[in-house]
């Protein structure tokens, strides 16, 4: 069962309707290129195959903002703030239409990045911290939140071997620095030091990402394993 | 990032906010004029009308994708666009910034809509505090009387039939607008709202609004001299024996 207990103000009024959450949310957490997406990929069929119906999400892949977000960002007149609420429209939108109606039909939910993502990104665009924070504030405490640490040394030939510095993932709306090389390695530390601080006060699961993908896949199971109904 | 109250700019912003049916949006676009022909530098924004956010919003709409909650959002992302782009660079530059509609419009429907009254004003904290909010006050009735004679068609968000209120969009429509005015008059206090009496003639409410903003013009620059003014000085120009404009071409 998910617990209704949330970070802020609970403006989807969830308690007021005395929800009753069975299924079980868990967080996959890390910046870019930190090799979330493997995990989540080893993580689904692990858990189909030991009975669990499971749902997966992640960011900008909402029915409603989805396709107007990518445009959006294809442009060149998306500030900074207008990129945040369009990232927490998405967000809610997915939160409300996949993750809560999963989490009520009892299954487990992975979902690729949640709130912390999204607040280290609006941070280091410069935005206010309790502004942020409390649009967030509407989330629910996921069961699990598995943070994937890694060092800006570790990440740069990973990114390296997945094809290159992509703009976004540079932090180029903001052009850190002389190319994408540089404005990548600022950017990326900037990003990491939000979500290092966000550690503590978030209760992460802190996982070593620069160990090799079985073993990071052996630790996770190992600890989802007791969260799971019946485990 | 700068949140509300706490921006300082040379320019002004003035908005106006009412119901539909008010009789708002006469009165800025009367104002607009006005400032215009006064010589100075005016600039006006209207709510949801991103370019960079519209087509989400009305893919929204038309689908009935919406929940109380991503209408806000959503709505938030388009008024954040317009502030980034349409109402703080010409603050900034010492221009005069007016509105039709601004935060205000969205805590009264998104509480009409029962979203968190708390989160969606953390939500709009983004934004630039006017110099003056207008607040046109208007009897439920004659507004609703202004909306929907000869209005056949009703839209599903607009009459608030996303709610469950009525079955019937216009007994929808009546108690949505309703909840939207309980709100309104709930935050002439909690902002401050200048409260417009919108059942005045037309001429004398502008004539009102002027009066109000005229002080708040002291130290804003024109661009150019008032309309009266560049008419008296186009007209001692034409008085004169030799016109210092009519330059002699092919020399």
């Amino acid at each position: 069962m998910t617990r209704l207990a949330f970070y802020g103000i609970d403006a989807i009024h969830l308690e007021e309707r005395d929800e009753l959450l069975p299924g079980r949310l868990i967080v996959i957490e890390g910046t870019d290129g930190v090799g979330r997406s493997t995990q989540l990929r080893l993580l689904r069929p692990w858990l189909e195959s030991s009975g669990y119906a499971v749902v997966d999400t992640e960011m900008t892949r909402s029915k409603l903002v989805g396709a107007g977000l990518k445009q959006a960002k294809e442009g060149h007149t998306l500030g900074p703030i207008t990129l945040n609420l369009f990232y927490a429209t998405d967000f809610v939108d997915r939160f409300e239409s996949q993750i809560l109606p999963a989490l009520r039909a009892g299954f487990i939910v992975l979902t690729d990045r949640y709130i912390y993502s999204l607040m280290a990104r609006a941070l280091v665009r410069g935005a206010d911290p309790h502004w942020i924070r409390s649009i967030y504030g509407l989330a629910l405490k996921p069961d699990a939140i598995f943070y994937l640490h890694i060092g800006v040394e570790d990440l740069i030939p990973r990114v390296l071997q997945r094809g290159g510095f992509d703009h976004w993932e540079s932090g180029m709306d903001m052009r850190l620095g002389a190319d994408l090389f540089e404005s990548f390695v600022n950017y990326q530390t900037s990003l990491l030091a939000q979500f290092d601080a966000m550690i503590e006060e978030y209760g992460f699961e802190v996982i070593d990402a620069s160990q090799p993908v079985a073993s990071i896949a052996e630790q996770l199971k190992e600890r989802v394993l007791p969260l799971l109904p019946q485990g | 990032m700068e949140t509300y109250g706490l921006h300082r700019y040379p320019g002004r912003l003035f908005i106006v906010e009412g119901v539909d049916g008010s009789g708002k949006s006469t009165q800025i676009a009367l104002l607009r004029q006005w400032l215009i022909s006064e010589g100075y530098a005016v600039f006006f924004s209207e709510w949801n009308s991103s370019a960079l956010v519209k087509k989400t919003t009305s893919r929204g709409k038309k689908k009935q994708l919406l929940t109380p909650t991503t209408f806000s959002l959503i709505h938030a992302t388009d008024f954040a666009d317009r502030t980034e782009h349409d109402i703080i660079p010409p603050l900034k530059a010492g221009a005069i910034v007016l509105a039709d509609r601004y935060i205000y419009t969205a805590f009264a429907r998104d509480v009409a809509r029962k979203v968190d009254r708390q989160w969606v004003r953390e939500l709009y904290q983004l934004a630039v505090k006017p110099t003056v909010a207008f607040y046109y006050r208007v009897p439920l009735e004659v507004s609703l009387s202004r909306i929907l004679t000869g209005r056949t068609e009703l839209k599903y968000y607009e009459s608030g039939m996303d709610l469950g209120l009525s079955n019937d969009p216009q007994e929808s429509f009546k108690m949505f607008q309703e909840r939207i005015v309980n709100e309104y008059e709930a935050m002439v206090d909690e902002f401050g709202l200048t409260v417009m009496d919108a059942t005045l003639p037309i001429p004398e409410q502008q004539r009102r609004m002027r009066k109000i903003i005229r002080p708040y013009l002291q130290g804003v620059r024109r661009i150019r001299s008032s309309a009266q003014e560049s008419a008296w000085a186009g007209l001692a120009r034409e008085m004169r024996p030799s016109h210092p404009d009519i330059h002699v071409r092919g020399k």
